[in-house]
Protein backbone atom coordinates (compact mmCIF):
# COMPACT_ATOMS: atom_id res chain seq x y z
CA UNK A 1 0.00 0.00 0.00
CA UNK A 2 3.12 2.08 -0.23
CA UNK A 3 2.82 4.82 -2.90
CA UNK A 4 6.09 5.86 -4.79
CA UNK A 5 6.15 9.91 -4.47
CA UNK A 6 8.67 11.87 -6.53
CA UNK A 7 10.43 14.91 -4.89
CA UNK A 8 12.11 17.18 -7.36
CA UNK A 9 14.99 19.91 -6.51
CA UNK A 10 13.96 23.64 -8.18
CA UNK A 11 15.68 26.72 -7.46
CA UNK A 12 13.31 29.39 -6.20
CA UNK A 13 13.84 31.01 -9.23
CA UNK A 14 10.95 32.47 -11.95
CA UNK A 15 10.20 29.73 -14.59
CA UNK A 16 11.74 26.93 -13.05
CA UNK A 17 8.16 24.91 -11.80
CA UNK A 18 7.15 26.10 -15.34
CA UNK A 19 10.04 23.85 -16.66
CA UNK A 20 9.69 20.70 -14.47
CA UNK A 21 5.83 20.96 -15.72
CA UNK A 22 6.74 21.12 -19.11
CA UNK A 23 8.92 18.51 -18.84
CA UNK A 24 6.23 16.10 -17.55
CA UNK A 25 3.91 16.96 -20.56
CA UNK A 26 6.27 15.81 -22.72
CA UNK A 27 6.35 12.81 -21.54
CA UNK A 28 2.13 12.99 -21.25
CA UNK A 29 2.73 12.31 -17.60
CA UNK A 30 -0.32 13.14 -15.55
CA UNK A 31 -0.28 14.76 -12.05
CA UNK A 32 -2.79 13.43 -9.37
CA UNK A 33 -0.88 15.60 -6.63
CA UNK A 34 1.76 17.99 -5.30
CA UNK A 35 2.77 20.06 -2.97
CA UNK A 36 6.18 22.44 -2.44
CA UNK A 37 7.80 23.45 0.20
CA UNK A 38 10.43 26.04 0.18
CA UNK A 39 12.62 28.66 1.16
CA UNK A 40 13.61 31.89 -0.20
CA UNK A 41 16.14 29.76 -2.16
CA UNK A 42 15.07 26.04 -3.23
CA UNK A 43 11.89 24.40 -3.24
CA UNK A 44 11.49 20.51 -3.04
CA UNK A 45 8.57 19.64 -5.39
CA UNK A 46 6.57 16.71 -3.82
CA UNK A 47 4.67 14.34 -6.75
CA UNK A 48 2.20 12.26 -6.87
CA UNK A 49 1.90 10.86 -10.50
CA UNK A 50 0.27 8.70 -13.34
CA UNK A 51 3.36 6.82 -14.01
CA UNK A 52 6.57 7.43 -11.50
CA UNK A 53 8.53 5.32 -13.51
CA UNK A 54 8.13 7.37 -16.62
CA UNK A 55 8.14 10.50 -14.57
CA UNK A 56 11.36 10.09 -13.11
CA UNK A 57 13.06 9.20 -16.21
CA UNK A 58 12.57 11.98 -18.27
CA UNK A 59 12.91 14.27 -14.96
CA UNK A 60 16.51 12.68 -14.65
CA UNK A 61 16.77 13.12 -18.35
CA UNK A 62 16.33 16.45 -18.41
CA UNK A 63 18.87 17.05 -15.78
CA UNK A 64 16.96 17.52 -12.75
CA UNK A 65 17.67 15.94 -9.38
CA UNK A 66 14.70 13.58 -8.70
CA UNK A 67 14.27 11.26 -5.60
CA UNK A 68 12.00 8.70 -5.00
CA UNK A 69 10.27 8.31 -1.90
CA UNK A 70 7.45 6.18 -0.31
CA UNK A 71 4.22 7.61 1.37
CA UNK A 72 1.06 6.22 2.13
CA UNK A 73 -1.88 7.66 0.62
CA UNK A 74 -5.65 7.42 2.77
CA UNK A 75 -8.83 8.03 1.98
CA UNK A 76 -10.05 10.33 5.04
CA UNK A 77 -14.11 10.07 5.92
CA UNK A 78 -15.90 13.33 4.99
CA UNK A 79 -16.94 14.13 8.18
CA UNK A 80 -16.17 16.54 11.30
CA UNK A 81 -12.37 15.33 12.66
CA UNK A 82 -12.25 13.02 9.77
CA UNK A 83 -8.24 14.03 9.42
CA UNK A 84 -8.04 14.31 13.47
CA UNK A 85 -9.32 11.01 14.10
CA UNK A 86 -6.65 9.19 11.21
CA UNK A 87 -3.89 11.62 13.50
CA UNK A 88 -4.95 10.59 16.34
CA UNK A 89 -4.08 6.66 15.07
CA UNK A 90 -0.81 7.46 14.48
CA UNK A 91 -0.43 9.64 17.37
CA UNK A 92 -1.54 7.03 19.99
CA UNK A 93 1.51 5.16 18.49
CA UNK A 94 3.77 7.69 18.37
CA UNK A 95 4.10 7.78 14.51
CA UNK A 96 5.98 10.50 13.36
CA UNK A 97 4.61 12.74 10.54
CA UNK A 98 7.02 14.42 8.55
CA UNK A 99 4.54 16.02 6.29
CA UNK A 100 1.48 15.95 4.29
CA UNK A 101 -0.92 17.17 1.60
CA UNK A 102 -4.07 16.79 0.40
CA UNK A 103 -6.34 16.39 -2.40
CA UNK A 104 -9.83 14.90 -3.62
CA UNK A 105 -10.66 12.18 -5.65
CA UNK A 106 -12.23 12.44 -8.62
CA UNK A 107 -13.94 9.28 -8.17
CA UNK A 108 -15.15 9.01 -5.01
CA UNK A 109 -14.73 12.55 -4.09
CA UNK A 110 -13.43 12.23 -0.83
CA UNK A 111 -10.09 13.60 0.42
CA UNK A 112 -7.35 12.01 0.17
CA UNK A 113 -4.36 12.65 2.30
CA UNK A 114 -0.81 11.78 1.53
CA UNK A 115 1.28 11.03 4.36
CA UNK A 116 5.41 10.90 5.00
CA UNK A 117 5.75 9.21 7.90
CA UNK A 118 9.04 7.69 9.77
CA UNK A 119 7.94 3.89 9.98
CA UNK A 120 5.31 3.37 7.08
CA UNK A 121 5.31 -0.61 7.76
CA UNK A 122 4.12 0.23 11.01
CA UNK A 123 1.66 2.75 10.00
CA UNK A 124 -0.30 1.68 7.04
CA UNK A 125 -0.96 -1.56 9.59
CA UNK A 126 -2.42 0.86 11.82
CA UNK A 127 -4.35 2.47 9.20
CA UNK A 128 -5.54 -0.80 7.97
CA UNK A 129 -6.68 -2.21 11.73
CA UNK A 130 -9.12 1.08 11.82
CA UNK A 131 -10.71 -0.12 8.20
CA UNK A 132 -9.35 3.03 6.66
CA UNK A 133 -9.06 2.82 2.75
CA UNK A 134 -5.55 3.64 2.04
CA UNK A 135 -4.70 3.58 -2.08
CA UNK A 136 -2.31 1.59 -3.89
CA UNK A 137 -0.18 2.55 -6.97
CA UNK A 138 -2.72 1.25 -9.39
CA UNK A 139 -5.24 3.40 -7.96
CA UNK A 140 -3.55 6.29 -8.76
CA UNK A 141 -2.03 5.34 -12.58
CA UNK A 142 -6.49 4.67 -13.18
CA UNK A 143 -7.59 7.61 -11.41
CA UNK B 1 61.11 5.52 -17.17
CA UNK B 2 63.16 9.05 -17.92
CA UNK B 3 63.26 11.22 -21.66
CA UNK B 4 66.37 12.93 -20.98
CA UNK B 5 68.41 11.14 -18.17
CA UNK B 6 71.42 13.53 -18.69
CA UNK B 7 69.51 16.42 -17.66
CA UNK B 8 67.05 15.51 -15.37
CA UNK B 9 69.16 13.31 -13.35
CA UNK B 10 72.34 15.48 -13.66
CA UNK B 11 74.42 16.06 -10.15
CA UNK B 12 73.47 19.22 -8.51
CA UNK B 13 76.54 21.22 -8.58
CA UNK B 14 77.22 20.17 -12.40
CA UNK B 15 73.74 21.81 -12.66
CA UNK B 16 74.49 24.82 -11.11
CA UNK B 17 77.41 25.11 -12.89
CA UNK B 18 75.10 24.57 -16.36
CA UNK B 19 72.57 26.99 -14.91
CA UNK B 20 75.28 30.16 -13.97
CA UNK B 21 76.94 29.67 -17.94
CA UNK B 22 73.75 29.96 -19.40
CA UNK B 23 72.43 32.78 -17.01
CA UNK B 24 75.19 34.86 -17.44
CA UNK B 25 75.34 34.14 -21.91
CA UNK B 26 71.00 34.81 -21.72
CA UNK B 27 71.35 37.90 -19.61
CA UNK B 28 74.01 39.36 -22.23
CA UNK B 29 72.20 38.46 -24.84
CA UNK B 30 68.70 40.14 -23.25
CA UNK B 31 71.27 43.37 -22.13
CA UNK B 32 72.59 43.65 -25.94
CA UNK B 33 69.52 43.05 -28.00
CA UNK B 34 66.22 43.59 -26.15
CA UNK B 35 66.00 47.74 -24.99
CA UNK B 36 63.82 46.85 -22.49
CA UNK B 37 66.23 44.85 -20.50
CA UNK B 38 69.26 47.40 -21.23
CA UNK B 39 67.39 50.17 -19.68
CA UNK B 40 66.22 48.12 -17.02
CA UNK B 41 69.73 47.32 -16.22
CA UNK B 42 71.01 50.70 -16.57
CA UNK B 43 68.37 51.70 -14.41
CA UNK B 44 69.27 49.32 -11.41
CA UNK B 45 72.52 49.86 -12.44
CA UNK B 46 73.66 46.50 -12.87
CA UNK B 47 75.94 45.26 -16.20
CA UNK B 48 75.66 41.68 -17.25
CA UNK B 49 79.11 40.97 -16.28
CA UNK B 50 78.01 41.49 -12.26
CA UNK B 51 76.93 38.06 -12.56
CA UNK B 52 79.10 35.99 -11.32
CA UNK B 53 77.35 33.40 -9.40
CA UNK B 54 73.58 32.33 -9.13
CA UNK B 55 73.17 34.41 -6.32
CA UNK B 56 73.69 37.62 -8.23
CA UNK B 57 70.66 36.65 -10.33
CA UNK B 58 68.81 38.73 -7.17
CA UNK B 59 70.67 41.83 -8.84
CA UNK B 60 68.67 41.77 -11.61
CA UNK B 61 65.23 43.47 -11.60
CA UNK B 62 61.96 41.64 -12.01
CA UNK B 63 59.96 41.27 -15.14
CA UNK B 64 56.21 41.72 -14.76
CA UNK B 65 53.43 41.21 -17.26
CA UNK B 66 52.48 44.65 -17.61
CA UNK B 67 56.55 44.74 -18.98
CA UNK B 68 55.48 42.33 -21.53
CA UNK B 69 52.31 43.73 -22.38
CA UNK B 70 53.65 47.32 -22.89
CA UNK B 71 56.39 45.39 -25.27
CA UNK B 72 53.04 43.95 -27.70
CA UNK B 73 53.45 42.89 -29.64
CA UNK B 74 56.88 42.40 -30.65
CA UNK B 75 59.20 44.45 -28.72
CA UNK B 76 60.61 41.67 -26.21
CA UNK B 77 62.22 39.68 -29.19
CA UNK B 78 65.53 39.04 -28.84
CA UNK B 79 66.24 37.93 -32.45
CA UNK B 80 65.20 39.29 -35.88
CA UNK B 81 61.94 38.15 -36.60
CA UNK B 82 62.90 36.29 -39.67
CA UNK B 83 64.43 33.95 -37.08
CA UNK B 84 61.05 33.55 -35.56
CA UNK B 85 59.15 30.32 -36.76
CA UNK B 86 55.92 30.45 -34.08
CA UNK B 87 53.96 33.11 -31.94
CA UNK B 88 51.87 32.77 -29.39
CA UNK B 89 50.02 35.03 -27.15
CA UNK B 90 48.18 34.99 -23.46
CA UNK B 91 44.29 34.73 -23.43
CA UNK B 92 44.47 38.73 -22.79
CA UNK B 93 41.79 37.83 -20.02
CA UNK B 94 43.35 40.33 -17.96
CA UNK B 95 44.00 42.90 -20.22
CA UNK B 96 46.07 43.21 -23.38
CA UNK B 97 47.45 39.69 -24.30
CA UNK B 98 51.10 39.37 -24.68
CA UNK B 99 53.18 37.47 -27.37
CA UNK B 100 55.63 35.11 -27.30
CA UNK B 101 58.15 34.96 -30.43
CA UNK B 102 60.16 30.59 -30.61
CA UNK B 103 63.17 30.39 -32.64
CA UNK B 104 63.29 26.92 -34.20
CA UNK B 105 65.56 25.95 -31.29
CA UNK B 106 62.80 27.38 -28.67
CA UNK B 107 60.18 25.02 -30.42
CA UNK B 108 62.66 22.25 -30.28
CA UNK B 109 63.22 23.15 -26.60
CA UNK B 110 59.43 23.11 -25.86
CA UNK B 111 59.02 19.70 -27.70
CA UNK B 112 62.00 18.05 -25.25
CA UNK B 113 60.24 19.48 -22.19
CA UNK B 114 56.85 18.24 -23.43
CA UNK B 115 58.25 14.72 -24.27
CA UNK B 116 59.95 14.47 -20.69
CA UNK B 117 56.51 15.38 -19.51
CA UNK B 118 54.72 12.89 -21.14
CA UNK B 119 57.32 10.38 -19.84
CA UNK B 120 57.03 11.19 -16.53
CA UNK B 121 53.16 10.67 -17.15
CA UNK B 122 54.38 7.12 -17.71
CA UNK B 123 53.91 7.62 -21.81
CA UNK B 124 55.78 6.14 -24.53
CA UNK B 125 56.16 5.91 -28.41
CA UNK B 126 52.88 3.68 -28.29
CA UNK B 127 50.72 5.91 -26.27
CA UNK B 128 47.57 7.36 -28.11
CA UNK B 129 47.21 11.02 -26.85
CA UNK B 130 43.82 12.89 -27.05
CA UNK B 131 44.72 16.37 -27.18
CA UNK B 132 41.85 18.48 -25.77
CA UNK B 133 43.46 21.41 -24.69
CA UNK B 134 42.78 24.00 -27.76
CA UNK B 135 44.60 24.68 -30.60
CA UNK B 136 45.29 28.10 -31.63
CA UNK B 137 46.96 31.21 -30.05
CA UNK B 138 47.19 28.72 -26.43
CA UNK B 139 50.27 27.16 -25.96
CA UNK B 140 48.48 24.28 -24.70
CA UNK B 141 47.16 22.66 -27.64
CA UNK B 142 50.31 23.07 -30.08
CA UNK B 143 52.48 22.54 -26.98
CA UNK B 144 51.64 18.96 -26.13
CA UNK B 145 51.19 18.83 -30.28
CA UNK B 146 54.98 19.76 -30.25
CA UNK B 147 55.93 17.41 -27.77
CA UNK B 148 54.08 14.31 -28.57
CA UNK B 149 55.53 14.67 -32.23
CA UNK B 150 58.76 14.49 -30.95
CA UNK B 151 58.21 11.45 -28.72
CA UNK B 152 56.82 9.68 -31.56
CA UNK B 153 54.00 8.82 -29.69
CA UNK B 154 50.14 9.40 -31.69
CA UNK B 155 48.66 12.32 -30.85
CA UNK B 156 45.03 12.99 -31.61
CA UNK B 157 44.74 16.53 -31.92
CA UNK B 158 40.99 17.29 -30.64
CA UNK B 159 41.68 20.85 -29.40
CA UNK B 160 38.91 21.44 -26.46
CA UNK B 161 35.23 21.03 -27.13
CA UNK B 162 33.09 18.93 -29.16
CA UNK B 163 32.37 16.85 -25.91
CA UNK B 164 30.62 14.09 -27.82
CA UNK B 165 33.46 13.71 -30.42
CA UNK B 166 35.65 13.50 -27.75
CA UNK B 167 33.94 10.52 -25.91
CA UNK B 168 33.63 8.62 -29.62
CA UNK B 169 37.12 9.16 -30.06
CA UNK B 170 38.14 8.02 -26.67
CA UNK B 171 36.09 4.91 -26.81
CA UNK B 172 36.57 4.56 -30.29
CA UNK B 173 40.54 4.49 -30.57
CA UNK B 174 41.01 3.82 -26.70
CA UNK B 175 42.96 6.81 -26.42
CA UNK B 176 45.49 5.83 -23.26
CA UNK B 177 46.28 9.85 -22.53
CA UNK B 178 44.44 12.53 -22.02
CA UNK B 179 45.80 16.31 -21.72
CA UNK B 180 43.01 18.84 -21.30
CA UNK B 181 42.63 21.47 -17.99
CA UNK B 182 41.02 19.69 -15.53
CA UNK B 183 37.98 21.03 -15.54
CA UNK B 184 37.36 20.30 -18.76
CA UNK B 185 38.45 16.34 -17.59
CA UNK B 186 35.86 16.50 -15.29
CA UNK B 187 33.34 17.57 -17.80
CA UNK B 188 34.28 14.63 -19.83
CA UNK B 189 33.65 12.57 -16.96
CA UNK B 190 30.57 13.75 -16.22
CA UNK B 191 29.26 13.52 -19.83
CA UNK B 192 31.06 9.36 -20.29
CA UNK B 193 28.39 8.26 -16.96
CA UNK B 194 25.36 10.62 -18.59
CA UNK B 195 25.85 8.13 -22.13
CA UNK B 196 25.64 5.46 -19.64
CA UNK B 197 29.61 4.25 -19.87
CA UNK B 198 32.14 4.09 -17.18
CA UNK B 199 35.71 4.10 -17.09
CA UNK B 200 35.67 0.08 -18.07
CA UNK B 201 34.45 1.48 -21.46
CA UNK B 202 37.73 3.74 -22.02
CA UNK B 203 41.27 2.95 -21.93
CA UNK B 204 42.64 5.77 -20.55
CA UNK B 205 45.42 5.37 -17.75
CA UNK B 206 46.76 8.70 -17.30
CA UNK B 207 46.01 12.37 -17.46
CA UNK B 208 48.03 15.23 -17.91
CA UNK B 209 46.04 18.02 -16.95
CA UNK B 210 47.01 21.75 -16.32
CA UNK B 211 46.65 25.44 -17.69
CA UNK B 212 44.38 26.35 -14.40
CA UNK B 213 44.72 25.69 -10.95
CA UNK B 214 43.24 22.29 -9.10
CA UNK B 215 43.26 20.97 -5.67
CA UNK B 216 44.43 17.40 -4.94
CA UNK B 217 40.45 16.50 -3.67
CA UNK B 218 39.84 17.17 -7.80
CA UNK B 219 42.32 14.75 -8.70
CA UNK B 220 41.15 11.93 -5.98
CA UNK B 221 37.49 12.48 -8.21
CA UNK B 222 39.53 12.64 -12.00
CA UNK B 223 41.09 9.50 -10.55
CA UNK B 224 38.36 7.81 -9.51
CA UNK B 225 35.83 8.92 -12.09
CA UNK B 226 38.11 7.85 -14.34
CA UNK B 227 40.12 5.53 -13.65
CA UNK B 228 43.79 6.96 -14.45
CA UNK B 229 46.68 8.93 -12.46
CA UNK B 230 45.72 12.30 -12.58
CA UNK B 231 49.10 14.83 -12.98
CA UNK B 232 49.52 18.07 -13.16
CA UNK B 233 51.28 19.46 -15.61
CA UNK B 234 52.63 23.59 -14.92
CA UNK B 235 53.56 26.65 -17.73
CA UNK B 236 53.56 30.06 -18.71
CA UNK B 237 52.75 31.47 -22.42
CA UNK B 238 54.93 34.33 -21.64
CA UNK B 239 57.88 31.76 -21.05
CA UNK B 240 57.24 28.97 -23.42
CA UNK B 241 53.74 27.51 -22.59
CA UNK B 242 52.88 23.76 -20.55
CA UNK B 243 55.81 21.62 -19.52
CA UNK B 244 58.27 24.32 -17.56
CA UNK B 245 57.16 21.83 -14.72
CA UNK B 246 55.62 18.10 -14.73
CA UNK B 247 54.57 15.83 -11.59
CA UNK B 248 55.96 12.22 -12.16
CA UNK B 249 53.82 9.26 -11.15
CA UNK B 250 55.03 9.91 -7.30
CA UNK B 251 52.99 12.64 -7.03
CA UNK B 252 55.11 14.57 -4.58
CA UNK B 253 55.51 17.57 -6.67
CA UNK B 254 56.58 18.95 -9.91
CA UNK B 255 59.25 18.65 -11.85
CA UNK B 256 60.70 21.54 -12.99
CA UNK B 257 62.93 21.31 -16.22
CA UNK B 258 65.56 23.76 -14.42
CA UNK B 259 68.35 23.24 -17.16
CA UNK B 260 65.90 26.10 -19.24
CA UNK B 261 63.87 27.55 -16.10
CA UNK B 262 65.83 28.79 -13.16
CA UNK B 263 63.42 29.20 -10.39
CA UNK B 264 63.14 31.31 -7.39
CA UNK B 265 60.66 32.02 -4.56
CA UNK B 266 59.87 35.17 -3.58
CA UNK B 267 57.98 37.16 -0.52
CA UNK B 268 55.48 38.91 -3.26
CA UNK B 269 55.49 41.58 -0.69
CA UNK B 270 59.34 42.11 0.18
CA UNK B 271 59.99 40.91 -3.32
CA UNK B 272 62.67 39.09 -1.17
CA UNK B 273 64.06 35.56 -1.54
CA UNK B 274 62.82 32.85 0.36
CA UNK B 275 64.80 29.72 1.89
CA UNK B 276 64.19 26.15 0.57
CA UNK B 277 60.99 25.01 0.95
CA UNK B 278 59.33 28.36 2.25
CA UNK B 279 56.00 29.12 0.24
CA UNK B 280 55.80 32.40 -1.77
CA UNK B 281 54.95 33.45 -5.62
CA UNK B 282 57.36 31.55 -8.31
CA UNK B 283 60.13 33.81 -10.25
CA UNK B 284 61.09 32.37 -13.84
CA UNK B 285 63.87 32.95 -15.78
CA UNK B 286 64.68 31.32 -19.43
CA UNK B 287 67.92 30.04 -19.16
CA UNK B 288 67.85 28.82 -23.29
CA UNK B 289 65.38 30.85 -25.07
CA UNK B 290 66.76 32.61 -28.16
CA UNK B 291 63.71 34.39 -29.49
CA UNK B 292 61.91 35.99 -26.47
CA UNK B 293 64.30 35.74 -23.10
CA UNK B 294 62.37 36.37 -19.98
CA UNK B 295 64.57 37.45 -17.08
CA UNK B 296 63.15 37.30 -13.38
CA UNK B 297 59.41 36.69 -14.46
CA UNK B 298 57.02 37.32 -11.81
CA UNK B 299 54.58 34.59 -12.24
CA UNK B 300 52.46 35.50 -9.29
CA UNK B 301 51.81 31.95 -8.81
CA UNK B 302 52.25 30.81 -5.01
CA UNK B 303 54.58 27.71 -4.24
CA UNK B 304 57.77 26.30 -2.87
CA UNK B 305 60.73 24.30 -3.81
CA UNK B 306 61.92 21.01 -2.90
CA UNK B 307 65.53 20.69 -3.84
CA UNK B 308 65.67 16.94 -2.34
CA UNK B 309 65.93 14.05 -5.28
CA UNK B 310 62.58 12.51 -5.81
CA UNK B 311 62.11 8.47 -5.62
CA UNK B 312 61.54 8.42 -9.30
CA UNK B 313 65.21 9.03 -9.85
CA UNK B 314 65.35 12.49 -10.71
CA UNK B 315 67.17 15.56 -9.74
CA UNK B 316 65.17 18.46 -11.00
CA UNK B 317 63.99 20.76 -8.49
CA UNK B 318 60.05 20.11 -7.84
CA UNK B 319 57.64 22.17 -7.33
CA UNK B 320 54.56 22.25 -4.57
CA UNK B 321 50.99 22.09 -6.46
CA UNK B 322 50.25 26.26 -7.41
CA UNK B 323 47.53 26.60 -3.97
CA UNK B 324 46.97 30.10 -4.78
CA UNK B 325 48.30 33.51 -7.26
CA UNK B 326 49.07 36.38 -5.46
CA UNK B 327 46.79 37.84 -7.75
CA UNK B 328 43.59 36.01 -7.51
CA UNK B 329 44.15 35.86 -3.68
CA UNK B 330 40.69 37.38 -2.62
CA UNK B 331 40.32 39.74 0.56
CA UNK B 332 37.17 39.29 1.91
CA UNK B 333 36.46 41.02 5.19
CA UNK B 334 39.72 41.47 5.60
CA UNK B 335 40.64 37.95 5.43
CA UNK B 336 42.84 36.34 3.28
CA UNK B 337 40.74 33.56 0.55
CA UNK B 338 42.32 31.41 -1.88
CA UNK B 339 39.48 29.76 -4.18
CA UNK B 340 41.38 26.95 -4.07
CA UNK B 341 40.58 26.88 -0.27
CA UNK B 342 36.99 26.79 -1.31
CA UNK B 343 36.92 24.01 -3.65
CA UNK B 344 39.20 21.90 -1.09
CA UNK B 345 36.36 22.11 1.25
CA UNK B 346 33.87 21.63 -1.38
CA UNK B 347 35.24 18.32 -2.27
CA UNK B 348 35.90 16.64 0.98
CA UNK B 349 31.87 16.32 0.68
CA UNK B 350 30.72 13.56 0.01
CA UNK B 351 28.31 14.38 -3.24
CA UNK B 352 29.79 17.33 -4.40
CA UNK B 353 30.94 18.15 -7.42
CA UNK B 354 33.62 20.05 -8.74
CA UNK B 355 31.29 22.43 -10.24
CA UNK B 356 31.18 25.82 -8.00
CA UNK B 357 31.02 29.50 -8.09
CA UNK B 358 32.49 32.04 -6.01
CA UNK B 359 30.56 34.99 -5.77
CA UNK B 360 31.45 38.00 -3.40
CA UNK B 361 29.44 40.94 -3.23
CA UNK B 362 29.22 44.50 -0.85
CA UNK B 363 25.25 45.01 -0.17
CA UNK B 364 26.30 47.70 2.24
CA UNK B 365 30.04 48.04 3.91
CA UNK B 366 30.48 44.19 4.36
CA UNK B 367 31.61 41.85 2.47
CA UNK B 368 29.22 38.91 1.65
CA UNK B 369 30.12 35.29 -0.17
CA UNK B 370 27.65 33.11 -2.12
CA UNK B 371 28.90 29.88 -2.64
CA UNK B 372 27.11 27.74 -5.77
CA UNK B 373 27.27 24.52 -5.22
CA UNK B 374 25.24 21.90 -7.60
CA UNK B 375 22.28 19.96 -6.36
CA UNK B 376 23.37 15.47 -6.77
CA UNK B 377 20.55 13.08 -6.05
CA UNK B 378 23.73 12.37 -3.21
CA UNK B 379 22.76 16.03 -1.95
CA UNK B 380 19.18 15.97 -2.26
CA UNK B 381 16.93 14.56 0.51
CA UNK B 382 12.83 15.08 0.13
CA UNK B 383 13.16 16.78 3.67
CA UNK B 384 13.43 20.26 3.97
CA UNK B 385 15.03 19.79 7.97
CA UNK B 386 17.62 17.93 6.09
CA UNK B 387 18.42 20.14 3.09
CA UNK B 388 18.64 22.43 5.70
CA UNK B 389 21.29 20.32 7.80
CA UNK B 390 23.31 19.77 4.19
CA UNK B 391 23.53 23.55 3.78
CA UNK B 392 24.63 23.88 7.51
CA UNK B 393 27.42 21.17 7.06
CA UNK B 394 28.60 22.78 3.28
CA UNK B 395 29.32 26.00 4.72
CA UNK B 396 30.60 24.79 8.20
CA UNK B 397 33.34 22.80 6.32
CA UNK B 398 34.19 26.03 4.04
CA UNK B 399 34.42 27.78 7.14
CA UNK B 400 36.87 25.69 8.78
CA UNK B 401 39.07 26.04 5.88
CA UNK B 402 38.75 30.05 5.31
CA UNK B 403 37.84 31.22 8.52
CA UNK B 404 34.38 32.86 7.27
CA UNK B 405 30.95 32.68 7.00
CA UNK B 406 29.34 32.04 3.85
CA UNK B 407 25.89 32.20 2.14
CA UNK B 408 25.67 28.69 0.39
CA UNK B 409 23.34 28.09 -2.04
CA UNK B 410 22.62 24.63 -3.72
CA UNK B 411 21.64 25.38 -7.07
CA UNK B 412 19.79 23.09 -9.99
CA UNK B 413 22.35 20.08 -10.79
CA UNK B 414 23.94 21.20 -14.40
CA UNK B 415 22.91 24.95 -14.33
CA UNK B 416 26.26 26.22 -13.46
CA UNK B 417 28.81 26.90 -16.74
CA UNK B 418 30.61 24.10 -18.10
CA UNK B 419 34.38 25.23 -19.47
CA UNK B 420 36.24 23.40 -22.14
CA UNK B 421 38.97 25.64 -21.34
CA UNK B 422 39.77 27.65 -18.04
CA UNK B 423 37.57 27.58 -15.62
CA UNK B 424 36.05 30.91 -14.16
CA UNK B 425 34.97 30.10 -10.54
CA UNK B 426 35.60 33.33 -9.05
CA UNK B 427 33.16 35.88 -9.65
CA UNK B 428 34.09 39.15 -7.76
CA UNK B 429 30.83 41.95 -7.99
CA UNK B 430 32.47 44.36 -5.39
CA UNK B 431 33.43 47.30 -6.86
CA UNK B 432 36.51 47.97 -4.77
CA UNK B 433 38.14 50.97 -7.59
CA UNK B 434 35.90 53.79 -5.62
Amino acid sequence: MKIKQLSVFIENKEGRLKKTINTLVKADINIRALSIADTSKFGILRLIVSDFKKAKNILEEDGFVVKETDVIAVEIPDETNGLGSVLTILDKEEVNLEYLYAFVSKQSHQAIVVFRVQNIEKSIKLLKNENLKLLNQKDLEEF
Amino acid sequence: MIYNEKYETMDIDEKKELQLRRLQKIVKTAYEKVPFYKKKFDDAGVKPEDIKTLKDIEKIPFTTKADLREAYPFGMFAVDEEEIVEIHTTSGTTGKPTVTGYTKKDIGIWQEIIARAIVMAGGGKKDIIQNGYGYGLFTGGLGVHHGGYKLGAIVVPMSSGNTKRQLEIMSDFQTTILTCTPSYAMYLAESLEKIGLTKKDISLKTGIFGAEMWTSEMRDKLEEKLGIDALNIYGLTELTGPGVAMECLEKSGLHISDDHFYPEIIDPKTKKSLNEGEKGELVLTTLTKEGMPVIRFRTKDLTSINWNKCKCGRTTPRISRISGRSDDMLKVRGVIVFPSQIESAILKIEGLTPNYQIIITRPEFLDEIDILVEATPALFSDEMKEMEEIEIKIANEIKKEIGLRVNLQIVESESLPRSEGKAVRVIDKRNLEN
